[in-house]
């Protein structure tokens, strides 16, 4: 018999450990959002294998699909970054399509049967994941801006040409705008997926609620229904849009830290 | 007032922020339509930018969803 419990828009993001990790600490294991991480990079990986196999002039589908992603996120970080872009180019191109999917996990349903681990789950919809990704970033970003420039990175936070006596008010403004950066990169990503996937369950829990009242009441669940494909369908956009942005967000940065002595 | 109740009328006051964010997104969208009418060939060009808007500002309204639902969830 299925073991059908009733869920709060709140349990799809419930981390449970599937294999605990010898290591001493309760902590460590491997759990449903590092499961749903290694069948993600598992599919990006099996995905571009197919793609690649005898690759021909002119392309098959799958060879198509891949290349229009890479056309993509190359002219992207070319049209951003200029000709020193090529090196960032796998790196960028890596974090777009690990977190669009990731986004897109969420949206994948799943059966009500099933293990509680085995239920759906998006890695990106925590903050220490989003935070990890964009503290990798900014990382890369300073360091490469000082390996680049010198201590003529710290240009970036006064820029030339401006009166002597605007500096001690810029710097400071600069500072702390550049530091919020990896915040802020962090933070949109988190809230876009956690807000988006609490509006989804929200809307499936009211179906089901009406759909259990019974008699007249459950006609009017068509309402939340079709709240909840149009909700899916905004869900898809901002999956997809979330993970450009970061992309685009990351080659602006860098482009920022390679040009840092121009300003 | 106890400090359940306080909680509660400030769950409700965060969500004040998603009005800022309608309006931002009414402007960017209609800033690029009003464009896309005078010059539908230079329409597709703007798209790109005209998402990147879209996704920075929404972001930025839902930071006061995200606090309201912390509120509401206990966490805060």
């Amino acid at each position: 018999m299925m073991n059908l419990r009733a869920a709060g828009p709140m349990d799809q993001f419930e981390i449970i450990p599937i294999v605990q990790l010898p290591g001493g600490s309760d902590l460590l294991a491997f759990t449903n959002s590092s499961l749903w991480m290694v069948i993600g990079t598992a599919a990006i990986i099996i995905f571009f294998f197919m793609a690649t196999r005898r690759a021909g002039m002119i392309p098959g589908r799958v060879q198509s699909a891949a290349e229009v992603l890479y056309e993509f996120v190359s002219d992207l970080v070319r049209d951003t970054i200029g000709s020193e872009g090529r090196k960032f180019f796998p790196y960028v191109f890596t974090l777009f399509l690990w977190i669009l999917v990731m986004n897109l996990f969420g949206l994948i349903p799943s059966f009500p049967g099933l293990a509680h681990e085995l239920h759906t789950f998006t890695p990106t919809s925590h903050l220490v994941v989003t935070l990890a990704l964009a503290m990798l970033t900014i990382t890369i970003v300073i360091v490469y801006g000082f390996m680049k420039n010198g201590l003529k990175f710290f240009k970036l936070f006064a820029p030339s040409g401006l009166p002597m006596w605007l500096y001690p008010l810029l710097v400071p403004i600069e500072l702390v705008s550049f530091l919020s950066r990896p915040l802020s990169l962090a933070i949109r990503l988190f809230a876009n997926m956690f807000a988006g996937h609490i509006i989804l369950k929200l809307f499936a829990g009211f179906v089901g609620s009406l759909l259990a009242a019974g008699g007249a009441v459950a006609l009017i669940g068509i309402v939340p229904f079709l709240g909840v494909v149009a909700v899916t369908a905004l869900e898809f956009l901002v999956a997809l849009l979330q993970a450009y942005v970061f992309a685009v967000l990351t080659c602006i940065y860098l482009s920022d830290a390679a040009h840092a002595a121009d300003h | 007032m106890d400090a359940e109740a306080a909680k509660l009328i400030g769950a409700g006051l965060a969500t004040f922020p998603l009005a800022g964010a309608g309006v931002g997104l009414g402007l960017i969208f209609g800033n690029f339509l009003s464009g896309a009418f005078r010059n539908p060939s230079a329409a597709a060009q703007n798209q790109t930018t005209m998402l990147l808007g879209f996704a920075l500002t929404e972001f930025t309204g839902l930071l006061g969803f995200v606090i309201s639902i912390l509120i509401l969830l206990g966490i805060f």
